[in-house]
């Protein structure tokens, strides 16, 4: 029994440990979504996150350790958002055609998105730090950290919300749009990319191809619109 | 091989993206910096069946980056648990809010388009 706590001790303390725990974890959850037919509550993020965060908090591993190994996987995020020019190229034509529609529906949602969050938390009687690090939410992770820094927020709390925000979105999108009827995959994709960002857009990749697209294109426009916008907004606020 | 080469054009305007974002002080991130010159570099053919493999590899797993992140979740239970229930209100129905009006407003824009058979969406 000593011997396998050493090992153990031995081998969560390399980088393989965080690396392993996720690419495991996750390739069991993908295979269970898939079990239950993609259902959305099933969503493969949401339970590695759980099993993952569980796991370390039950074995009282610090963040840091599991991340040695984990930023292998975190890194690739850098090339999947340029890489999210490629959907785009394919639908080129059709998305110059509905730019205009596009981004008015991007600036209004996002907008709306930012905008509640802020009054529902000033409403509700939240500390300062938290409203200012809850309005980039809808911004992909490592951008609405940058957004955080510069509009007085804590980056590292606006990272924890933009991840919630984009398990809701991904858990809750289907039966949101069905219940206001909203039927075209491309408007789906894009509403749920524009309010949930990144975890959104990879639900909406494992469900239509339109949808997926749609999702990438409102992603990075929302990336250009708050890095330029919510900094203007709330220097004005203030 | 191909997904390989299309891999190095990536991380390769990713850098230029970074590059360009820290020179000019642009105001977004490098990876979108490196998005917009993707699109570009397009235009030339030999680029497109690299990128196309090493895209559709990267986006077809996307789920799977965003599991680092978060698991940060844990480094920040005490707010969480502190501000509980109210905070995840507020994050959950801005997060319906924000889809709702993109969703209503862009069906309004392109006009009803006619719905496709449907889907786990």
């Amino acid at each position: 029994m000593a011997d396998f706590v050493q090992l153990w001790i031995y081998l969560s303390s390399t980088p393989l440990f965080g690396l392993t725990a996720t690419i495991a974890t996750y390739v069991v959850a993908q295979l269970a979504y898939e079990r239950v037919g993609g259902a959305p509550w099933a969503n493969p993020v949401l339970w590695s996150v759980a099993a993952i965060g569980v796991f370390l908090v039950a074995t009282r591993t610090p963040y840091p350790t599991y991340f040695a190994g984990a930023q292998f996987i975190h890194f690739l995020l850098g090339p999947a958002v340029v890489a999210l020019a490629w959907p785009l190229w394919l639908r080129g034509g059709e998305v110059r055609r509905r730019g205009v529609a596009l981004t008015i529906a991007a600036l209004l949602g996002g907008g709306a998105a930012a905008g509640s969050a802020v009054l529902l938390a000033t409403w509700l009687g939240m500390p300062l730090e938290i409203i200012r690090s809850l309005a980039p939410k809808s911004v992909t992770a490592p951008v609405a950290m940058g957004i955080a820094e510069r509009i007085g927020g804590v980056p590292a709390l606006s990272a924890v919300f933009a991840v919630l925000t984009g398990m809701v979105g991904a858990l809750s999108a289907k039966y949101l749009f069905d219940g206001l009827r909203i039927g075209s995959y491309a408007v789906r994709g894009f509403a749920l990319g524009t309010s949930s960002h990144g975890i959104g857009a990879a639900r909406a990749i494992q469900v239509d191809e339109d949808a997926g697209a749609y999702a990438g294109i409102a992603l990075g426009l929302q990336v250009l619109l708050a890095s330029i916008l919510m900094p203007l907004v709330f220097r004005w606020l203030a | 091989m191909s997904a390989l080469r299309g891999l190095a054009i990536l991380l390769l305007l990713e850098a230029l993206g970074e590059m360009l974002t820290h020179a000019l002080r642009l105001p977004f991130p490098g990876p979108v910096v490196g998005m917009g010159l993707l699109l570009v570099a397009l235009r030339w053919p030999p680029l497109r069946e690299p990128i196309g493999a090493a895209a559709e590899l990267l986006l077809a797993h996307l789920s799977l980056l965003f599991v680092p992140v978060g698991v940060g979740v844990v480094t920040h239970l005490d707010v969480l648990t502190h501000h509980g229930v109210r905070l995840l209100a507020v994050v959950a129905v801005s997060t319906w809010i924000g889809m709702a009006v993109t969703g209503l407003v862009l069906r309004a824009m392109l006009g009803r388009e006619p719905a496709t058979e449907p889907r786990n969406g």
